[in-house]
């Protein structure tokens, strides 16, 4: 379809102006007000011992959801792909489920059963483990919302690989172990590469399901989103501003890594190899 | 060959360990949950229940959240094919920046989005427009927040579109508007159906994104937040139930049209 030269620029114009005013300008203003006052004032609210704290709390809880979820992913690809099990579709039509529950509705449901009127809250109370309220609430809420970032994007690539190289490796005597480090893994590392950046990226950014099961301390139960989002409504002034403003410059910066690793990983994800 | 197959095939139901293995980590640490907020909200009884979602206050939730939805995902639909267009068909200097910069909003955390909007469009807005605190701006953070779902549905299947029949239909004397009304709409429609469909499962939930933005618009995310912190858990769950029930309905929509799934 050939369009004429004003229909072309018209729409290309149309489209690069929602862009520039949706996405490109606010996330460059904050930079701007970020850094407006120096970069040392901002380094400073970026180092307090409230924001380092928050720093490492999102690093741990990243640290421990993403890699449960790329194992768990994995296999689940395996089975849903190769697996021949009779209940693979209602699975398979199951793990699309985070992807749709709003972020407070799994954090209300997690309280519901771990809560101290919870399910199975009074249990955890008795064995003097606490789990809403704390890190450990934190880091299940984290796996639910990024459970099925993996298996979405290895299943596809397992399909179509085709089963012919594993087939072939289980004739020359291959066990199973080999014939899924030797060819499996590699033909779909892309795949999980992929899988990997967008749960690190939901794991460090979640606010919605993380702000419910945590007890908002400073110091303690706050990630760097809840710093931003604490800093911006709990505290007034040109300040609590800025100090909001420098903690999501952080994660921004953070986040265009990880834009960055997409870039890159996208279009091998197709390579077998 | 036979042969083969039965060696990699050990039996008939192979992956019966692994898919209990899966199933049981899905229930754990998904369906057990979501099933206690079930439980939570028909426990109440269904009188109660039925009361609790038709309080003005879950009304008002669900209205304004299910307007506010539909009509991102509108807009969506339409600038992300338009986007996803642009990207695919023309050429320009700049343009796999462009293409790079759509997944912004999946790379960024939510609140951060938020609070990039409210620095431009807020009280102090250094270009003078005001949105924040109301349901303009509510609008403006579900469209960061879904921009990439129709774009990226979209784009691939639009690369793969062969030209052969635009073109046969532009040499039988279509206008550009009829060919992509005729040809070129009809093949990019259940890529933009399901794009858009997950775009608007989003909108309904966001939370992050809205928090900071929504000043006294009380969209379902922000009254379910709101219910769990002043201690009533039942109305939270009564108006979860609600959404819940919406979101599987788009899931269900979703494995019609086929766009989904690994089986």
């Amino acid at each position: 379809m050939r369009l004429s030269r004003s229909v072309t620029l018209s729409l290309r114009t149309v489209a690069l102006a929602y862009l520039v005013l949706l996405l490109l300008l606010p996330v460059g203003v904050i930079f701007a007000k970020t850094f407006e006052h120096g970069f040392g004032t901002a380094w400073g609210w970026i180092t307090t011992p409230a924001a380092v704290s928050a720093f490492w709390l999102s690093v741990l809880i990243a640290a421990i959801a993403v890699p449960l979820n790329t194992i768990f992913g994995v296999g689940t690809a395996l089975v849903l792909v190769r697996g021949k099990a009779r209940g693979r579709a209602l699975l398979d039509s199951l793990i699309d489920l985070p992807f749709v529950v709003s972020p407070v509705i799994v954090g209300l449901a997690l309280v519901l059963v771990y809560g101290v009127d919870g399910w199975f809250g009074k249990w955890f109370m008795d064995q003097g483990v606490r789990i809403i309220y704390a890190p450990a609430g934190m880091i299940i809420a984290t796996v639910f919302v990024s459970l099925p970032f993996v298996v979405r994007e290895v299943a596809p690539v397992l399909l179509e690989v085709g089963e012919e190289q594993e087939q072939a490796a289980a004739t020359l005597g291959a066990s199973r172990w080999q014939t899924f480090w030797r060819i499996t893994l590699p033909s779909i590392r892309w795949g999980i590469a992929y899988g990997v950046v967008l749960t690190t990226a939901r794991a460090l950014g979640e606010i919605g399901a993380v702000a419910v099961v945590s007890s908002n301390v400073a110091g303690s139960t706050l990630t760097l989103p809840l710093l931003v989002q604490q800093r911006m409504t709990t505290s007034f002034g040109p300040q609590a501003v800025t100090s909001s403003y420098a903690a999501g410059t952080e994660l921004a910066i953070m986040s265009l890594v990880v834009l960055l690793a997409m870039t890159l990983i996208a279009p091998r994800k197709g390579d077998a190899a | 060959m036979p042969g083969v197959r039965s060696r990699v095939r050990v039996r008939p139901g192979r992956g019966g360990l692994g898919l209990g293995v899966a199933t049981l980590y899905m229930s754990v640490i998904v369906l057990i949950p979501l099933a206690a907020v079930a439980a939570k909200a028909f426990g109440q009884g269904l009188g109660a229940l039925w009361s609790s979602i038709t309080s003005s206050v879950a009304l008002t939730a669900l209205g304004v959240t299910l307007a506010s939805s539909l009509l991102v995902a509108a807009i969506g639909a339409v600038m992300g094919t338009l986007v996803a267009w642009v990207l695919v068909r023309d050429r320009f200097p700049g343009k796999r920046f462009v293409n790079a910069l759509i997944d912004l909003p999946f790379a960024l955390p939510t609140i951060v989005a938020g609070l990039t909007l409210i620095a431009l469009y807020g009280p102090q807005s250094p270009v003078g427009i005001h949105l924040a605190y109301a349901r303009a701006g509510v609008l403006l953070a579900l469209l960061f927040v879904t921009l990439p779902f129709v774009v990226r549905a979209v784009q691939p299947v639009l690369i793969e579109l062969d030209p052969e029949a635009e073109e046969a239909a532009s040499s039988l004397g279509a206008s550009s508007f009829t060919t992509f009304r005729r040809i070129v709409l009809p093949a990019l429609r259940p890529a933009i159906i399901s794009g858009t469909a997950l775009a608007f499962a989003r909108a309904i939930g966001e939370y992050g994104a809205v928090v900071l933005l929504a000043g006294k618009v009380q969209i379902a995310s922000l009254v379910i937040y709101n219910d769990i912190e002043s201690g009533t858990p039942e109305g939270a769950a009564s108006l979860s139930i609600m959404l819940l029930a919406v979101s599987l309905l788009v899931l269900v929509l979703l494995r019609r049209i086929g766009g989904r799934g690994a089986t």
